[in-house]
């Protein structure tokens, strides 16, 4: 099958920006489908894979088959046969992605398509001037340690490569369900979350809003590089909605109860409501947002679409940019430096031609660009913790309510909360109090 | 055995530390006397809410029994003080129209404005502890204390509300229950305290109360005589012997004994560089301890509680109402230096919660761990207080418990 099975791309709305959602392997492909039942408007689908056969059962008419000729329409064995198919086939995808404002690719990580395609066709697409908001999903942990090891590394490339990455661990659905609830419905559920937050998306970015929150406000809360981002959207109608929005809100995994606001650095709100939608409830919802993430640059955007009729709709995008010194990477992540993650961003398989701006594997002993931080020391738990506190120590931040809302190191390790382990967990703006006061406020004792 | 002009008040308070029984008489004349006290360590709960039923009723069962022996006599009904992070408070209006021209107000229109002022929005998982009446206003004119008899066309009534989640409410009063003992009527537990320690001057003056539990942290607002705010943390001593526990790494009990005997809610300048060696229980080898480490990690976790206690009430505007001062109560109020804190985060005298306003034995009274289970008989003696209502809160109360069962 040497034809690939493209449809021009269809643009969005004529005069706002021109936005595609791609659907990268197989998880993204169910995500897409998702989607496409419940017709998120104005912005195109798409889908890509390597398997000829599943690429042909979606009903999503534009679709982009790669490696026809390499894995002869089976899938990708491996996820350096997807990348390395993806780096092949780089010009077809930048054809592909041509002439968009906004390519949202959604994918699994952890398979063999999702993980290798996935963070080629962002560079690729960030290159053909796109901006590049990656959803994926981290799979299970029942589905065992390789897959959570192809994740983890296919995610480190997709960060260095899109311009925001909002990660969303299926493991935190598991949570939500019910312990017998089959398999089915745990990726479901997990398929769902993932739509929802999409639908927000999109109708975030393609409707026309009264408090206008919109494309460039996207861009700015997301826009600039290594940006860690969370998604969530809730739904509720009737009286007392926005109590119950928030508290779905709250609810979703993958907001941490809230943790995840608090650390956020810019918070993009969207709200959407039937013709009811009153003033004092926009100021009452924004009040709870608001205190939930003091820290944050909130953006807020509001709508009235009559279809909503009273139900009312809010879709959160929260990102916190990683310091560059590297002291607000989790140490579990010390490892996983970005300079690394770029050197093999080029991947090292067989792709044709050798590429000019090649760099050296990671590990190697060549000079690095200094555009990258230095590798990590060497260090065990308690040594890397000390120098976290030393550092922050030094930069000169003191105790204080200011703090409050900083607090890097809830992120940092699992600090065992003794005899509050399984109990409910005492959370005040997104700090946990179980954890040890002068823990949380960085407090060395010597 | 005893008078029928006696009425038995028990209040029975399931605390995160301990289990504690009061049991109060009241008089014809309407005086009130604590006759019997009873307590036990309680083991089954953490943060004010029971995680182990089973051990929680044992522990109930030998504080009231405790309890029965000192006064002699059977506890066969109590005040159940509840509480937990799940509990909140918020004023609430409720209004009434008087059709269709202005006329006298009746009772019957004082109940209507409080039924509309109960029907708040609230999930349908939660249920109402209190309905705290505050105000009346009657035609715009604010401040009305009885508004029967009054001409006007429109009455509102402004209330504070303490609700929890129905299903953790039900546990404590399941644990009671099935002591084959009745539940009179449950209480919050910072309520409970309030009445215990406030008197009337001061709940005029406005004062705000801090009972400082080992799980749950409560504080009421009191000002021109009414309820203006509620609040729990849920947090308390447990986190502070937590803290210790794991920043000096001793175990739970040597972190709560060596909380007993140095701890301190400050820094003070005599304890730099102090230390104290740590006999070994286990064989392993001695270590010195360091009580400046140990008062720091202390202070630090008090100073933050107050701090967030302070937040909240700025938040709702109400520090400048707190004439009369901040009043502490809980085995949390014990720790030295805990009012020099306490003072310099609120800028407002401070004073320790000591019962006035019931009599009987001096030893219950003087300590304010108990003032919670002192103010739920307290509660029991205003409800016991009005006669007339005395039937209506009993049938209100089984409906309640039926309700809740069912839902369960």
């Amino acid at each position: 099958m040497e034809q690939p099975i493209t449809n021009p791309s269809v643009a969005g709305g004529q005069a706002g920006p021109r936005l595609k959602v791609v659907g990268v392997g197989g998880a993204g492909l169910h995500a897409v489908e998702h989607l496409s039942r419940n017709r998120a408007d104005a912005a195109s689908l798409a889908v890509v894979h390597t398997d000829a056969r599943l690429l042909g059962q979606s009903p999503i008419e534009d679709r982009l088959l790669l490696g026809s000729h390499l894995t002869r329409g089976m899938k990708a064995g491996d996820p350096d046969v997807g990348r390395a198919i993806a780096e092949g086939e780089a010009e077809r995808i930048g054809e592909f992605c041509a002439g968009l404002d906004l390519v949202l690719i959604l994918s699994g990580l952890g398979g063999n398509t999702g993980s290798g395609v996935a963070p080629v066709l962002a560079r690729v697409a960030r290159e053909s001037g796109a901006l590049v908001l990656a959803i994926v999903t981290l799979p299970f942990e029942f589905e065992g340690r390789r897959r959570t090891v192809q994740a983890q590394a296919a995610l480190r490339l997709l960060r260095t490569a899109a311009d925001a990455v909002i990660v969303l661990p299926n493991q935190k659905v598991a949570g939500l369900i019910e312990e017998n609830a089959s398999l089915t419905e745990a990726l479901g559920k997990a398929n769902e979350l993932l739509a929802d937050g999409v639908r927000g998306l999109c109708r975030l970015v393609t409707h026309e809003g009264l408090i206008k929150a919109d494309f460039s406000d996207v861009c700015e809360a997301v826009r600039g590089r290594h940006a860690e981002s969370c998604l969530a959207a809730a739904e509720a109608a009737g009286e007392g909605r926005v109590r119950a929005v928030v508290q779905r809100l709250l609810e979703s995994p993958f907001l941490e109860g809230g943790a995840a606001l608090a650390g956020a650095d810019a918070l993009l709100v969207s709200i959407a409501g039937g013709p009811g939608l009153s003033l004092k409830e926009i100021h009452q919802l924004m009040d709870q947002i608001n205190r939930l993430c003091e820290k944050a640059q909130v953006i807020m955007g509001a709508e009235v679409d009559p279809a909503l009729e009273d139900r009312l709709l809010v879709t959160l995008v929260g990102a916190r940019r990683v310091e560059p010194d590297g002291t607000a990477d989790q140490p579990g992540e010390v490892d996983e430096r970005i300079d690394e993650a770029a050197s093999a961003l080029v991947s090292e398989f067989p792709t044709g031609a050798e590429e000019p701006g090649r760099r050296p594997p990671a590990g190697s002993t060549a000079p690095r660009s200094p555009r990258f931080a230095p590798p990590p020391p060497n260090l065990n738990e308690e040594e890397t913790r000390r120098l976290l506190d030393h550092q922050r120590r030094k930069s000169g931040r003191r105790r204080g309510r200011s703090n409050n809302a900083d607090q890097g190191l809830l992120n940092l390790e699992v600090i065992s909360k003794g005899r509050f382990d399984r109990s409910e967990p005492t959370r005040h703006r997104g700090e946990d109090l179980d954890t040890p006061t002068y823990i949380r406020r960085g407090i060395v004792l010597n | 055995m005893f008078s029928r002009s006696h009425h038995v008040i028990v209040g029975l308070e399931i605390g995160t530390s301990k289990v504690c029984a009061v049991v109060g008489r009241l008089s014809a004349e309407g005086v009130l006397n604590v006759v019997g006290v009873g307590q036990h360590r309680s083991r089954g709960v953490r943060k004010g809410e029971i995680v182990d039923l089973e051990t929680a009723s044992e522990d109930i069962r030998k504080a009231l029994v405790e309890a029965e022996n000192m006064a002699n006599l059977e506890v066969r009904s109590v005040f159940l003080g509840v509480t937990g992070a799940h509990i909140c408070g918020f004023n609430n209006r409720g209004r009434h129209h008087i059709p269709p021209t202005y006329r006298e107000i009746t009772e019957e229109d004082v109940q209507d404005v409080i039924k509309n002022a109960r029907a708040v929005n609230l999930p349908a998982d939660h249920h109402v502890v209190h309905l705290i009446r505050q105000h009346f206003i009657v035609d715009g004119q604010p401040e009305v204390v009885n508004p029967v008899r009054m001409e006007a066309r429109q009455m509102e009534l402004d209330v504070h509300v303490v609700h929890g989640i129905t299903s953790r409410l039900q546990n404590p009063i399941k644990a009671v229950k099935g002591l084959q003992i009745e539940v009179e009527d449950i209480v919050f537990n910072g309520v409970a305290s309030s009445l215990a320690v406030l008197g009337n001057q001061e709940k005029e003056l406005g004062a705000l109360v801090i009972d400082l539990g080992s799980g749950v942290t409560e504080y009421v607002v009191y000002a021109e005589g009414i309820i203006k705010h509620t609040g729990v943390l849920a947090v308390g001593g447990d986190h502070v012997t937590n803290d210790l526990a794991y920043g000096l790494k001793v175990p739970m009990g040597r972190a709560e004994a060596l909380k007993i005997e140095h701890g301190g809610a400050l820094l003070t300048p005599d304890v730099r560089g102090r230390a104290v060696r740590l006999g070994s229980e286990t064989g392993a080898s001695d270590r010195t301890l360091n009580i400046e480490h140990l008062r720091r990690i202390m202070s630090l976790r008090l100073e933050e509680t107050l701090e967030i206690i302070a937040e909240d009430l700025d938040r709702a505007g109400l520090l400048d109402y707190l004439r009369a001062g901040v009043v502490l109560c809980g085995g949390g109020s014990r720790v030295p230096e805990i009012d020099r804190l306490t003072e310099r985060i609120f800028g407002l005298p401070v004073s320790i919660g000591r019962t006035r306003t019931v009599s009987g034995l001096a030893a219950a009274l003087d300590q304010p761990e108990f003032a919670t289970a002192i103010g739920l008989v307290r509660f029991g003696s205003y409800q016991l207080g009005r006669p007339a209502r005395a039937r209506g809160l009993t049938a209100r109360l089984a409906e309640k418990l039926g309700s809740m069962l069912q839902r369960s």
